[in-house]
C-alpha cells in the first residue's frame, strides 16, 4: 500500500475531477439525449458551486447541505429560464444558453459583496472526501441508468429523433424537454458544490464559455445513448491532458487532434463504438 | 365524429385552405382526394394541432380541438401517419411502438427507478401490447429490427402500428399506399378494411384512385383548397368538376393544343 501513500496526496485532485466531470457529462447527457444543445452547465454548476461554498463558509453549514442546496438553485434558475428558451431549438437553443452562461459568470462578477468578484472564494472547506464523490456518481449513475431504460428514456430518445412524431404519439414534449433541462442544471449544480469543497478556491472565470464546451465534448465524445457514455467522456477529457503531460508544449494539440480524430471516426460517440463496431448493428431487444 | 367548420389556412399571401366544411361520420372510411397542392396534408396538420387555423373551427367527438397543444389532440383520439415517413430510425419496430404506447403506461416514476416484480409485469405487458399491435400489421417477427432497415411499404405499417398503439378513434393516414407495389397495396386494403370493422373511423389522403374508390364510403374532393364535391366513389366519379380538377376543362385542352400547334 506504499504507492498509495504516495499516489494519493499527488492525484486526489485529479480522482476526484475525473467523478465531478463524470458528474457533469451525465448533466449534459440529460439535455443532449433530448436532442438538446445547451451550453449553459457550466453556469449551473457555477450557480451550484458558489451557493453551497457560501453555504458552508458563512454558515458553517454540513458538505451534503451546501452540495444540495446549490443543486436545487441550479435547478430553479434553469426552471425559470426553461420555459422561456426551451421553445428554441438547434442553434439557437445553444446560443440562448450561452448568453445565458455569460450573465451567471458577470452577474458572479459584479455581485462582489456575496461572491468576491475576480478575486473569486478564497479558503473553501476541503470538505469533499473521495467517498462523497463515489456515492454521488454511483447513485446517479443508477439512477440515469434506470431512467434510460424506462419509457421516460425511451421517449427521450425518440424526441431527439422527430419531435413532432414524439408529440403527435400524445406525450407532451416541452414538458420532458424541461425536465432533461432542470435535472440535468441540478446535476450539474451538484457537481458544482462537490467541486469547490476539494479545489480550496473559486472564481467566475472557472464556469466560462471554455469550461461550457469542455462539458459538451465530454457528453459528445462518450455518445449520446447511454449514460455510460458520458462516464466514458468525463474519463476521457479529465485524463487525457495528463497522460499527455509528457509532450510539453505540444501538448494542447495533440490533445485536440485526439479528440477530432475520435469524433471523425466515430460520430455517435464512444459508447456506441464500443457496443456496435464488433456486433455491427446486431439486434437489440429490450 | 369530426365537424370542420369554415377551415381556412393562408401561409402569407397564398391561400392554402378556403373555408372548407366537412363533416365525417362516425365509423367507416372516408377518402380526401385532390391535386397536388390541394391543401389535403395542411387539412391533416390542422386536425391534428401541428398547424393552427387561421380561421374556422374542429371539433372532435362534441369537443372544440381549436388551440388544443398536438399531443392532446392524440390523447381525444386522433391519431395520424405521415406523407414523409416519420418512423423513429433509430431504434427497434418494437420500440417504435411502445413510445406511442408510453403516454398510457401507469406505472410511476418510483417504479420506474427501483426493480420490482410490479414494474417487471408492467413493462411485460407492454411489451405483449406492442408486438400484438406489430402482428396486427405483419411485423411481428421483425419487432428486434432496427426500423431503418425496413422496406418504404413496411415502414408505412410500421407507422400505422405506432399510431394504433395511441389508441385512437379516428384515423388518419396521409397515402398510406404510396411507394407500394400492388401485392403490398391489396394486403394494406385488408388491413384497413379490419381497422374500419374494428369500429375505428380513418380518413385517408391517397393519390391511387383504385385504392381510395374501392376502400371508401365517402369522398371529398379538395382542389386550390376549396370543397369541390363530396359523395360516394361513383357520384365522385361522374362529377364535372372532379374531372375538370384532375385533367384540365375542354377549354384549357384546347388552348394547350392551340399553343403547340
Amino acid at each position: 500500500m506504499e504507492w498509495l501513500e504516495s499516489f494519493w496526496p499527488t492525484y486526489s485532485t485529479l480522482v476526484l475531477s475525473v467523478g465531478t466531470n463524470i458528474l457533469l457529462a451525465l448533466s449534459i447527457y440529460l439535455t443532449l439525449s433530448c436532442g438538446l444543445l445547451t451550453v449553459a452547465n457550466a453556469a449551473f454548476m457555477g450557480l451550484g458551486g458558489y451557493a453551497a461554498a457560501l453555504l458552508t463558509m458563512t454558515a458553517q453549514m454540513p458538505l451534503w447541505i451546501g452540495v444540495f442546496a446549490g443543486g436545487l438553485l441550479a435547478a430553479l434558475v434553469a426552471l425559470v429560464i426553461g420555459r422561456p428558451t426551451l421553445r428554441l431549438s438547434g442553434v439557437y437553443l445553444a446560443m440562448a444558453t450561452l448568453a445565458f452562461g455569460e450573465v451567471v459568470r458577470i452577474f458572479i462578477l459584479n455581485a462582489e459583496q456575496v461572491t468576491g468578484g475576480a478575486l473569486g472564494l478564497n479558503g473553501i472547506p476541503q470538505l469533499t472526501r473521495w467517498y462523497d464523490v463515489a456515492v454521488a456518481v454511483a447513485l446517479i449513475l443508477y439512477l440515469l441508468v434506470r431512467l434510460a431504460g424506462s419509457r421516460v428514456g425511451r421517449t427521450m430518445a425518440a424526441i431527439a429523433q422527430d419531435e413532432t412524431a414524439t408529440e403527435l404519439m400524445g406525450l407532451n414534449v416541452r414538458a420532458y424537454k424541461l425536465f432533461a433541462f432542470v435535472s440535468g442544471a441540478g446535476l450539474a449544480g451538484v457537481a458544482g458544490g462537490l467541486n469547490v469543497h476539494f479545489t480550496f478556491f473559486t472564481s467566475p472565470n472557472e464556469y466560462g464559455f471554455e469550461r461550457g464546451v469542455e462539458i459538451l465534448a465530454m457528453g459528445v465524445l462518450g455518445g449520446t445513448g447511454s449514460p455510460w457514455g458520458a462516464v466514458i467522456g468525463g474519463i476521457l477529457i479529465t485524463l487525457l491532458p495528463e497522460l499527455l503531460r509528457g509532450l510539453g508544449h505540444f501538448r494542447p494539440m495533440i490533445n485536440g487532434l485526439v479528440l477530432i480524430v475520435i469524433i471523425l471516426y466515430s460520430p455517435k460517440g464512444l459508447w456506441h463504438w464500443l457496443r456496435f463496431s464488433r456486433s455491427n448493428s446486431a439486434p437489440r431487444r429490450v | 365524429m369530426l365537424v370542420l367548420t369554415g377551415i381556412s389556412k393562408s401561409f402569407g399571401g397564398l391561400q392554402v385552405l378556403d373555408a372548407v366544411t366537412l363533416n365525417i361520420p362516425r365509423q367507416g372510411i372516408f377518402g380526401l382526394i385532390g391535386p397536388n397542392g390541394a391543401g389535403k396534408t395542411t387539412l391533416f396538420n390542422i386536425i391534428t394541432g401541428m398547424l393552427s387555423p387561421s380561421s374556422g373551427s374542429i371539433e372532435f367527438a362534441g369537443r372544440h380541438l381549436n388551440g388544443m397543444p398536438a399531443y392532446q389532440i392524440t390523447r381525444q383520439g386522433v391519431a395520424r401517419t405521415f406523407q414523409n415517413i416519420r418512423i423513429f430510425r433509430e431504434m427497434t419496430l418494437i420500440e417504435n411502438v411502445l413510445v406511442a404506447l408510453a403516454e398510457r403506461s401507469r406505472y410511476s416514476a418510483l417504479h420506474m427507478l427501483v426493480p420490482s416484480s410490479g414494474y417487471r409485469e408492467a413493462v411485460a405487458i407492454e411489451r405483449d401490447s406492442a408486438l400484438e399491435l406489430l402482428g396486427r400489421v405483419g411485423l411481428a417477427e421483425k419487432a428486434d429490427r432496427m426500423a431503418e432497415t425496413l422496406s418504404y411499404g413496411e415502414q408505412r405499417r410500421l407507422e400505422i402500428a405506432r399510431a394504433l398503439a395511441t389508441r385512437p378513434k379516428l384515423l388518419l393516414l396521409d397515402e398510406p399506399a404510396a411507394g407500394m407495389n400492388s401485392a403490398e397495396k391489396l394486403l394494406l386494403m385488408d388491413e384497413i378494411v379490419k381497422l374500419g370493422d374494428g369500429g375505428l373511423t380513418l380518413l385517408i389522403i391517397e393519390h391511387d384512385m383504385r385504392f381510395i374508390m374501392g376502400l371508401s364510403s365517402q369522398v371529398a374532393v379538395l382542389n386550390f383548397g376549396r370543397l369541390i364535391a363530396q359523395g360516394t366513389p361513383e357520384e365522385i366519379r361522374a362529377n364535372g368538376a372532379v374531372v375538370e380538377a384532375y385533367l384540365g376543362s375542354d377549354d384549357e385542352v384546347q388552348k394547350q393544343i392551340g399553343k403547340r400547334s
